[in-house]
């Protein structure tokens, strides 16, 4: 193990309702690199990064962050982790900003303003609209947005550009290579094929485990 | 010591275990209940008070003590589950929980036929009833929220924080049923309460009690090994059987 | 690298959330306190109107229907959070999740309680109450409400992911809530005689602070296994 490796498994298992989805699953992730989980509907990828993010008790085995088991270290490593999952995660009552503000303080604020990070989710008209009156595409944004407003090593993005038009994706898949190149890592699934020449990516297939 | 717990703890190795213990304990299931009858129904002197009628405690009593101890057995399993996450002690809960409701209506019905002769009601608002009562609606809440939940390890989780929680407030609320009772109902001694305890009375009542518990043992057993076979279905123990 | 808020900050930023989140729904927290008052209207109407009878079951059915009316209003405390994947974000905080809870509930609290404090004593008027009781009745609101916010917030983070979760609630905290009742009940009735009524008082106040140190911590750990 290098002293770079900051996300491990070791033998996870998940079971789902009385399916074994799989077990033994084991993988190292290392600064500035990112992986993608794939395979077909139902094989369990959501189920993975939620037991990533620690949401879900794995059904065997540990993961390690930084050497040390997730459940051990709680908060430290929760405000070292982002998760954007099915849902946005953001309250339609609140404005665009009054969401980020809320996302900073759960978690490690970032050092960008929060202009600045709608700026760059193409949502700096809509700071103060309430992102009820946003469409599915503006919302999901607005989620992704959280990654820049706080300052987070470990993404987990379960299918991130559900709603999303072309130049959006290419927009975040440029930001995921910015948080890569920074040291940062990211773990994902997602239906759509992001190509990210010149990082470092792993894929993990699942469904083809006993 | 601690590699025998381990190995009890192990479902095949608690399945296989329990179900040999399974007729032994139905004989002495049968002994004690015999005797305890045997002592409470015949040998045992009538009350200078309530004459036959009272017979009823025998049952009633243990009932109510079995009712308490379910509980508390559940929530000790309760606390397993959330620090160990023990396979073993989510089946124990989850199958005690309709033994000790039984126990709990058994308590309240034979406090109710008590209560025809003593008083002319099936009901009486004591001390005693009302806290089984509500006792009983905490036994329903942890078997309807088992149910509700349709993965059952998530369920085990579930209701090991209802049975804990339930754990704290059952002194709570007994303490507190008890003070409404003294406030509204004055001084009337009921003889739920204290039975004159006499050694012939006693004995009985004891063996009862004996029975009761070697009957929950008995219970627990057969229902978790059918639970057991139903959780690991696809496992290979269950299979090699 | 900058440095997560502190706890206390983030408690205040979460509370404030929730009351603004309340502010901007305002007829959903209105609701329970329609039906507070509306089932405190149907007894004089089931009963008859006759003063004394009145006068005599105020103190109890003034807090059956704040039990019911609390039993209403439990579910906004997660229900909108766990189905936009807020619920989600709070259990992934930095911050440990028992005193994030403990914020929720207290606006909770503030939003469907203390409003109560200021319907009770009209209805009071309305049965009768003598106003030697009115105080008691107050502070057994103040002390008791929070107790019922606390208390079923376990309930509700049990029962949150649940399909019908609202039915089964019911069982699981009304049980738990008798004490309170008991006590306030009690105490009112005390007052409105003229007796003492310090040992209800203490009563209740010792079930808020075992309440406030005990339930944030089944509540935290209700959530993770609902969100699972």
């Amino acid at each position: 193990m290098s002293t770079s490796t900051l996300l491990e498994t070791r033998d996870l298992g998940c079971i789902r309702n009385d399916r074994q989805l799989f077990a033994n699953l084991e993988f190292v992730l290392e600064a500035g690199e990112m992986l993608v989980v794939e395979g077909p509907n139902g094989c369990g990828k959501t189920s993975l990064l939620r037991i990533l993010t620690g949401l879900r008790l794995a059904d065997g085995g540990e993961i390690l962050w930084r050497g040390d088991p997730i459940d051990r270290l709680a908060g430290d490593y929760y405000e070292q982790v982002a998760y954007v999952g099915h849902h946005d995660g953001v309250k339609h009552e609140l404005s665009c900003l009054e969401n980020l503000r809320l996302a900073r303080a759960m978690g490690v604020p970032s050092k960008r303003e929060l202009d600045e990070v709608l700026e760059q989710v193409n949502l700096y008209a809509y700071g103060e609209t309430e992102v009820g009156s946003l469409s599915a595409g503006q919302k999901r944004r607005l989620a992704l947005a959280r990654l820049l407003a706080t300052d987070s090593k470990l993404w987990i993005l379960d299918e991130p550009f559900t709603s999303l038009d072309k130049t959006s994706m290419s927009m975040f898949a440029s930001l995921f290579e910015q948080h890569l190149e920074q040291q940062g890592l990211i773990v994902m699934t997602s239906h759509h094929d992001i190509s990210l020449p010149g990082q470092n990516v792993q894929h993990l297939l699942l469904g083809t485990q006993a | 010591m601690y590699l025998w717990f381990h190995k009890l703890g192990s479902p095949p190795h608690f399945y296989r275990i329990a179900g040999k213990w399974i007729p032994w304990l139905s004989w002495i299931f049968l002994m004690l209940l015999l005797a305890g009858l045997y002592g409470g129904l015949i040998e045992a002197p009538p009350d200078y008070q309530q004459g036959e009628s009272y017979r009823i405690i025998f049952v009633h009593v243990p009932s109510a003590w079995m009712s308490l101890f379910i509980y508390i057995v559940m929530a000790v399993c309760g606390g397993i589950i959330i620090v160990w996450h023990m396979k073993l002690a989510e089946v124990v809960l989850i199958s005690s929980a309709p033994i000790g409701a039984s126990f709990t209506f058994l308590a309240l019905a034979t406090g109710s036929l008590w209560g025809k002769p003593m008083w002319g009601t099936y009901w009486v608002w004591d001390a005693r009833l009302t806290s089984e009562l509500i006792l009983l609606f905490l036994y329903l809440g942890i078997i309807g929220l088992h149910n509700a939940i349709d993965d059952k390890r998530v369920a085990s989780r579930a209701v090991a924080i209802l049975a804990l929680v339930g754990v704290v407030n059952i002194p709570i609320i007994h303490y507190s049923v008890e003070w409404w009772h003294s406030l509204h109902q004055g001084p009337t001694v009921t003889k739920f309460d204290k039975p004159s305890i006499h050694w012939s009375m006693l004995l009985p009542l004891l063996l009862m009690a004996l029975a009761f518990q070697v009957y929950y043992v008995l219970a627990l057993f057969q229902k978790c090994r059918v639970e057991l076979l139903q959780r690991e279905r696809n496992s290979k123990w269950v299979e090699e059987l | 690298m900058s440095h997560r808020l502190s706890l206390t900050q983030a408690f205040v930023f979460l509370l404030r959330r929730d009351l603004l989140l309340a502010l901007r729904n305002r007829a959903e927290y209105a609701m329970p306190l329609l039906f507070f008052v509306l089932v405190i209207t149907l007894f004089p109407l089931a009963l008859g109107a006759e003063p004394e009878l009145l006068a005599r079951i105020a103190p109890g059915i003034i807090w059956v229907a704040a039990l019911l009316a609390a039993m209403l209003s439990l579910d906004s405390i997660f229900r909108s959070d766990f189905d936009d994947g807020s619920l989600e974000q709070i259990l992934l905080s930095a911050h440990p999740v028992a005193v994030l809870v403990l914020a929720k509930v207290s606006a909770h609290w503030l939003v469907t309680g203390l409003p109560l404090l200021i319907v009770a004593p009209l209805l009071a008027e309305m049965l009768g109450m003598p106003s030697a009781a009115q105080t008691t009745l107050l502070l057994t609101i103040l002390i008791g409400t929070p107790i019922l916010s606390l208390i079923g917030a376990i309930g509700v983070a049990l029962t949150v992911g649940l399909r019908k979760g609202g039915i089964i609630l019911s069982l699981l905290v009304l049980p738990l809530y008798v004490p309170v009742l008991i006590f306030a009940a009690s105490a009112i009735e005390n007052a409105a005689h003229g007796f003492e009524v310090s040992a209800q008082i203490y009563m209740l106040l010792a079930f808020l602070f075992l309440s406030i140190s005990l339930s944030p911590w089944a509540t935290a750990a209700a959530l993770r296994m609902s969100a699972t």
